[in-house]
């Protein structure tokens, strides 16, 4: 193969596996795919199957200074009942929220199917030392996370220290015990798509259960061709080695057309087998009332007003 | 784990999900029951009392009847095209433009019942006729337009002047396409034209002539008579022609080439192909996998510039095909109405015929046969996406021109390798090349003998980018400044 590895020698994957080529990506025939994707007409059966799996993905998020118990008490209570009106809508995958909130959003939960995922690691910048950011993982494991979301050190990786964002990707791997990790590689902040495969597959050698576009603090937040990126270089993984990773794109995905254009990216990259919470999320918060009021009007053929829907 | 224990549950994921049918709504379009020729401006019922049915080839249903040009109709089109050129020709050019750029209007305008149109005709994906067909058409009479008052500065000393009758054939792959492609350059330079769509696709051309009136095109600036084969040979046969281009197979254009040898007629032809898609080691794989699935099932791989020989670095051939099997695997083959559908139907049973005849000669010669699982229609004219591998240069679906979903891969080891193999044909219409590297790209253009090299992507069209072919793929260009040459006489 004709290319640079950039990556440490020492590199390998969980498991033992060979990394997929490094590769690289084309941005324009990237984005031109990611546009004919987004074309797709989902109509009736096949969009209410994809607005049902879309609420079902969402990691329903809340991460402002302001948030406070009663904030997330009320996230988590509309997680398990999106719609309290309608029995048939799922709940969401997870709430998730800021560490020092975890122990609130777990006994609210508690006996439901929704999981815990906190932000940890110095979110959002992963500006702080190793130590700060493991003792803020331990925290929120500790706290009853059962997902945890990571950032990388985007300092480190644009710098050339590949080898540190995977170390840090270990570390923190070792730290979550038996909780998932996502790895945010924040891709508003990596510039190239080349970069973004690239980080990708040093956060999935690191041990990365999922990769994650974006901590939803920088602009650009989730995109569809960010996220055919990622999904092509989990497709290589798994290609390659059978190790299973999950994507999760996270903000400024506010309506359910854009939902049902990831979910066609989603399916027609990695196929049906992804189409599960447990390899694809949304991180996403207003997501969730479009989701809904779109579901009502496919079932009833009348768009409700939004204040049907909760605001919480 | 915290404080509260609970385990993980697993949600396993749905055996499939189909996209429900989401056809475009085809009330749009009314075609009439009977079409007569239309010629000076009107619609005119054939002298030769002969008509036939067009079909649409994804349900065999008949959409109209459309005439059989004789020799009678057609002589009657060229005298109507010689009486307008003498005021066309005479206008002042930037009236001339102004007719262009209404025709470019009206064509978006109307691009959702064209487009729509197109695909029942022809059977082609109405996604392409929507984002590609219609826009294209449209950016071509707009491009030309402009050029139409600036004559003397496309050919600065050279007092251009234009040629006079056009006779334009053009063929059922991209019926409205072709057409623009034809009669955008020729109105600019100030020639009027007679026009003969492809007998299994002339219904965009008659809804065209509706474009004119509306544009208010003088009458008998366009004309067009429809026919088969027979009504293209008495247009090439008309004595008051002045230029000839055709674009269509390359037995057709030889035979319009012995047809017009000795006479003061100019001609361009545009005919067939056997294009590389050249793929480097180091070139963005998915996207090079894109980009080989959109030069060969691109409509249906009706395209005399698709690439039809993929030539793989053996390196990564492997890989590489694996890649391309899944991706053909989404393919949705099937409904051309609907949104969703990637790959239409065959444009005729003659059509179909031929590729099945030349698919069973790749197996038969040794070549590996894959085509993913799909359910093809039962009605009308279909064809799976299909991939050779382990090809051999001596191979037919190797050389001939299938005109098909038909892949046939081949390897190389070597830039050099890749330019030999790739040259050897006697087309040289196209070419794509994927690599990381810019100056490869350039080297390869540099070497290629075709009139179109593509790098890192493919089948992309633009009316400012001539195009045109070496060898038996024909000669003279169409789009860009080199597009208005061959409708011109310098003195």
């Amino acid at each position: 193969m004709s290319q640079t590895v950039a990556l440490p020698r020492s590199l390998e994957l969980p498991g033992g596996g060979r990394l997929p080529r490094l590769g690289s990506v084309d941005a324009v025939a990237l984005e031109a795919r990611a546009g004919e994707l987004a074309k797709r007409s989902i109509k009736r059966e096949s969009k209410i199957f994809a607005l049902d799996l879309a609420i079902r993905m969402i990691d329903l998020t809340t991460l402002e200074g302001a948030d406070t118990p009663g904030k997330v008490r009320a996230l988590s209570t509309k997680a398990m009942h999106p719609d309290p009106g309608d029995p048939s809508i799922p709940s969401v995958a997870a709430v998730c929220v800021y560490p020092s909130l975890v122990a609130v959003a777990r006994r609210t939960l508690s006996g439901s199917t929704v999981h815990v995922a906190s932000v940890a690691t110095a979110f959002p910048s992963g500006q702080a030392p190793l130590e700060v950011k493991l003792a803020d993982v331990r925290a929120a494991v500790k706290a009853g996370a059962d997902e945890i979301d990571m950032v990388i050190d985007r300092g480190a990786f644009l710098s050339g220290r590949i080898g540190q964002v995977y170390d840090e990707v270990v570390a923190v791997k070792e730290a979550c015990g038996d909780a998932h990790l996502k790895v945010i590689l924040e891709t508003g902040e990596l510039g190239t798509y080349d970069a973004v495969r690239r980080a990708s597959l040093v956060a999935i050698a690191g041990g990365a259960d999922f990769i994650k576009t974006s901590t939803g603090k920088v602009s650009p937040a989730a995109t569809l061709p960010v996220t055919l990126c990622m999904l092509e270089a989990i497709r290589d993984v798994h290609d390659e080695t059978g190790l299973v990773v999950g994507m999760k794109s996270a903000g400024g995905i506010r309506t359910a057309k854009q939902a049902i254009q990831y979910l066609c990216v989603l399916h027609e990259t990695l196929g049906v087998d992804w189409l599960t919470p447990d390899r694809f999320r949304f991180g996403a918060s207003s997501l969730l009332n479009d989701l809904l009021l779109q579901l009502r009007k496919q079932r009833t053929g009348i768009y409700r007003s939004p204040d049907e829907f909760t605001l919480d | 784990m915290g404080a509260v224990e609970r385990p993980r549950t697993e949600v396993a994921a749905p055996a499939s999900w189909d996209y429900a049918p989401a056809p475009e709504a085809r009330e749009i379009v009314s075609f009439e029951r009977r079409y007569g020729l239309f010629i000076g401006g009107k619609q005119v019922s054939p002298k030769s009392r002969t008509w036939f049915s067009t079909i649409s080839p994804s349900t065999e249903e008949p959409l109209a009847e459309v005439a059989q040009a004789g020799q009678k109709d057609v002589a009657l089109a060229v005298d109507a095209a010689r009486d307008a050129f003498r005021t066309w020709s005479r206008r002042k050019p930037a009236e001339r433009a102004k007719v262009l750029f209404r025709i470019a209007r009206v064509l978006q305008e109307r691009a959702r019942e064209l487009a729509v149109a197109e695909s029942l005709d022809g059977g082609k994906p109405i996604k392409e006729s929507r984002d590609v067909d219609l826009p294209l058409a449209a950016a071509h009479f707009f491009y030309y337009a402009g050029w139409a008052d600036k004559l003397e500065y496309a050919f600065p000393g050279r007092s251009p002047k234009p040629l006079g009758v056009a006779a334009q054939i053009v063929p059922w792959n991209f019926p409205l396409l072709m057409l623009s492609w034809k009669i955008a350059p020729a109105l600019a330079c100030g020639n009027t034209v007679v026009l003969k769509p492809a007998e299994t696709t002339p219904l965009t051309a008659l809804l065209f002539a509706d474009v004119c009136r509306q544009a208010e095109v003088p009458p008998g600036v366009v004309n067009i008579v429809t026919g088969d084969g027979a009504t293209g040979a008495y247009l090439v046969r008309e004595k008051d022609i002045d230029k000839v281009a055709f674009t269509g197979s390359t037995e057709v254009g030889k035979a319009i080439q012995r047809e017009l040898a000795g006479r003061d007629v100019s001609l361009t032809l545009e005919l067939g192909g056997k294009a590389a898609n050249i793929v480097f080691d180091d070139c963005a794989l998915d996207q090079a996998v894109e980009g080989i699935v959109n030069g060969i099932y691109f409509n249906q791989g009706h395209v005399c510039c698709a690439g039809s020989r993929l030539l793989v670095q053996e390196s990564i051939h492997d890989q590489l095909v694996r890649k391309l099997k899944r991706r053909m695997a989404t393919l949705r083959v099937g409904d051309p109405l609907d949104k969703n559908t990637d790959v239409g139907a065959i444009n005729s049973s003659a059509q179909l015929e031929r590729i099945s005849e030349l698919v069973q000669s790749g197996v038969e010669e040794g070549a590996e046969l894959y085509q993913p699982p799909c359910r093809l229609p039962e009605k009308g004219w279909w064809f799976a996406p299909t991939v050779f591998t382990n090809v051999a240069q001596s191979h037919r679906i190797a050389r001939e021109e299938i005109f098909g979903p038909v892949l046939s891969v081949l390897t190389f080891r070597t830039p050099d390798e890749a330019v030999e193999k790739a040259n050897n044909t006697m087309y040289g219409l196209s070419a794509g090349v994927w690599t990381e590297k810019g100056s490869r790209i350039l080297w390869m253009a540099d070497r290629l003998r075709s009139g179109v090299v593509w790098g890192n992507t493919f089948n992309r069209f633009d009316p400012s980018s001539p195009f045109g072919g070496y060898k038996e793929s024909g000669f003279g260009r169409e789009g860009g400044r080199h597009g208005l040459e061959p409708y011109l006489r310098f003195e």
